[in-house]
């Protein structure tokens, strides 16, 4: 059976710390934009850390609920790009091939997480900042559309270890940045088609529920939340 | 009223070719600069990154792309408009035809140039198209983007020629009127024509053939546009009903359009013979019945978001009901509906300057309905978190100015080279009808008369 790479997050785990939205820059070269990119919304968190509150005033209780891309099994983002851009590869990943993308934006206006983020600008890093670039993961320049990969040179290199070596690849050998960093082991990563995987025993869970199911996209990260 | 003769028509419409004023130079000068404005503007933000526009996330489409679906549709004016009115046999058309034909051509040079402008890296555009590349990619074909790529070139290249083959006759004219190097030009823009019977013939297949086949292609393009909206899963973008909508909105632009354009060249090139109020009253109303057309619509549109009460549609409804965009919403119903439905539907009020004034308002309330169909769905799309809001950049504003300007300038360099109203037809509608243009309003019959050589080289 063919893997599918999914995610399972544990939102009665998650505290907000955003300790993966900084670890996803690190891996993945991301961006900054400035405090003004930022206040007009042009930051490019591929993991963002959204806050809710619920209940009234004043019994209010605070959510935090990591998103990313969901990686969805009938991605919307996918059909309307007009050339292949974003695209379904063989391990059920929704992959991005940056070079490919003009920029049309449709597939982030079509992401009903907005889980895109856009190069409005070409990518500015501070001396020394530069030094720290990740060397498996390409730089992304002006006008691409760029989100979370679930960290796919990391998946790739897994890959190429258990070719060599004849071992398949064990569950949670690999870890995305966002979940190796997680201090509180709030999110887990993993092969949904695999029964015995720990993210897919997680995802049986009777807490497990999907990010707007309603729309149809099949996402492949599953929350886990107690009702309250 | 006694009409104008065959000479006096060779004259009065072929005047604006031979004879420029002062005020033509200006207005050119005026229209340039602008436009020369917003190609810089447009240079800076290539130059810079699209991060100049007031884009961001999640708000990826704004101005840009309210000016696409804006000029696509005015672009309906003219070939529909005058398909229709050809295929019907119109009396009146005559004069009204070429106006129509030539805002199509330029209205959707104007709107096809948005998806690249728009563009993160507009360099590689030609992406969008199936070349046959080395490294044997396609365009994706499930894209709705792609869709549009073929559908407008499919209707730029099909009004191309719709406007040209009528024009034929006419650059013959000029062509035996014309000396020195205009007249070569116009020899060659003529194709030989001579007037026999058999290129009359011909001539009046080939116009029949793309009447026919212009019509769904008009229809299908700003379909295909409004699916770039209806096929994403997007709250009140994602809807059954905005094929037709578009396509009715489209129309209704178009003739609004049209209506300022005629009424601009009345004056400026002293048309009032030709283009008569009788011209204006007889599109003002069917601007009136696009009007209540479009009013049926966005009552349908609203009404049904609104009693199914869906609450990620409903995020994006009230932002136009009770939010930030409830006073463009109530500037679009009074410039698409109040208004002119109380000028156009009062006949004393169904004037020249009542009809333009209500054009005005449409052609406006219309900018302002893409605007508000496209911005507020993308502000208020699902996960509250990620909401965000829209404001135009000056950068936008300029190449948004440069696009009105382009078309005014376009036009009127149209009218320069290319007789504005159809010579031929318009004679052909004086030797049919009497003398009066204003008194050719019965359904012409189906014209033996046209294969008629006596009107082969008119003017001689």
């Amino acid at each position: 059976m063919e893997r599918q790479w999914g995610m399972v997050i544990d939102l009665d785990r998650c505290t907000g710390c955003e300790a993966c939205v900084v670890a996803c820059h690190a891996e993945n070269n991301i961006a900054t934009v400035g405090e003004d990119g930022a206040a007009r919304g042009r930051a490019m968190h591929w993991i963002q850390v959204q806050r809710y509150w619920e209940g009234e005033f004043p019994d209010v209780r605070l959510k935090y609920q990591p998103v990313l891309c969901q990686q969805c099994g009938d991605a919307p983002c996918e059909s309307v790009c007009p050339v292949y851009a974003t695209y379904h590869n063989p391990d059920g990943l929704n992959a991005q091939v940056y070079n490919r993308c003009i920029g049309t934006r449709y597939c982030a206006n079509a992401c009903p997480y907005n889980a895109r983020v856009f190069n409005f600008y070409n990518p500015v890093w501070d001396k020394p900042l530069g030094l720290q670039l990740n060397p498996d993961v390409s730089v992304r320049s002006v006008g691409i559309m760029e989100k979370c990969t679930f960290c796919i040179q990391r998946v790739k290199k897994a890959e190429v270890q258990a070719q060599e070596s004849k071992q398949p690849i064990k569950d949670g050998e690999v870890k995305p940045a966002c979940v190796q960093s997680c201090p509180a082991k709030a999110m887990v990563f993993g092969d949904l088609n695999d029964p015995k995987s720990k993210v897919s025993q997680l995802a049986r869970s009777n807490r497990a529920t999907r990010l707007l199911e309603e729309v149809g996209a099949r996402p492949n990260v599953i929350y886990l939340r107690s009702v309250s | 009223m006694a009409g104008p003769s065959v000479e006096q028509v060779n004259q009065e419409i072929l005047r604006p070719l031979v004879r420029t004023s002062w005020r033509y130079y200006l207005t050119a000068g005026i229209l340039g600069s602008i436009v020369l404005a917003a190609f810089f503007a447009f240079l800076y933000q290539v130059n810079s990154g699209i991060g100049v526009s007031g884009l961001d996330r999640p708000v990826f489409w704004g101005f840009y792309i309210t000016n696409f679906v804006f000029w696509i549709g005015i672009s309906h004016a003219g070939t529909l408009i005058s398909a229709i009115l050809r295929l019907t046999h119109a009396g009146w058309r005559r004069p009204v035809t070429r106006c129509a034909e030539a805002i199509t051509v330029f209205a959707l040079m104007i709107g096809a140039s948005f998806p690249i402008i728009h563009l993160g890296r507009p360099y590689l555009f030609f992406w969008l198209l199936p070349y046959p590349s080395v490294r044997g990619i396609w365009p994706n074909f499930h894209s709705p983007l792609l869709w549009d790529a073929f559908a407008i070139t499919t209707y730029l290249t099909g009004s191309t020629i719709f406007l040209y083959l009528p024009t034929i006759p006419d650059f013959a004219l000029v062509r035996d009127k014309a000396r020195g190097r205009r007249k070569k030009i116009y020899h060659v823009l003529s194709l030989g024509w001579k007037g026999t019977p058999r290129q009359w013939h011909r001539l009046e297949m080939a116009m029949r053939i793309m009447a026919v086949v212009i019509l769904p292609v008009a229809v299908s393009v700003h379909t295909i546009v409004s699916w770039d909206f209806a096929m994403p899963p997007v709250p009140m973008w994602h809807s059954t009903a905005f094929g037709p909508y578009f396509v009715a909105g489209a129309i209704f632009s178009g003739i609004a359009a049209l209506i300022i354009a005629m009424a601009l060249l009345r004056k400026a090139f002293h048309l009032e013979q030709y283009l008569t109020p009788f011209h204006f009253d007889k599109l003002g109303k069917l601007l009136l019945l696009m009007s209540l057309v479009w009013g049926y619509f966005i009552v349908a549109e609203r009404m049904t978001v609104w009693y199914g009460n869906e609450s990620s549609e409903m995020a994006v409804y009230s932002s136009s009901a009770q939010g930030q965009f409830t006073h463009l919403f109530w500037i679009m119903v009074f410039c698409n509906l109040l208004i002119p439905f109380f000028i156009l539907s009062i006949k004393n009020f169904r004037t020249i300057t009542g009809t333009v004034i209500a054009s005005i308002t449409v052609v406006i309330g219309m900018w302002l309905e893409r605007f508000l169909i496209i911005v507020p769905s993308l502000e208020r799309k699902y996960l509250p978190f990620t909401w965000g809001a829209y404001r135009p950049s000056w950068v936008e504003i300029t190449i948004t100015a440069g696009t009105f300007a382009a078309m005014a300038l376009l036009y009127m360099i149209f009218s320069k080279l290319v007789p504005i109203i159809s010579v031929w037809e318009l004679k052909l509608g004086l030797r049919q009808e009497g003398q009066s243009p204003r008194s050719a309003l019965a359904p012409a019959k189906p014209s033996p008369i046209i294969a008629q050589p006596g009107l082969a080289a008119p003017g001689e």
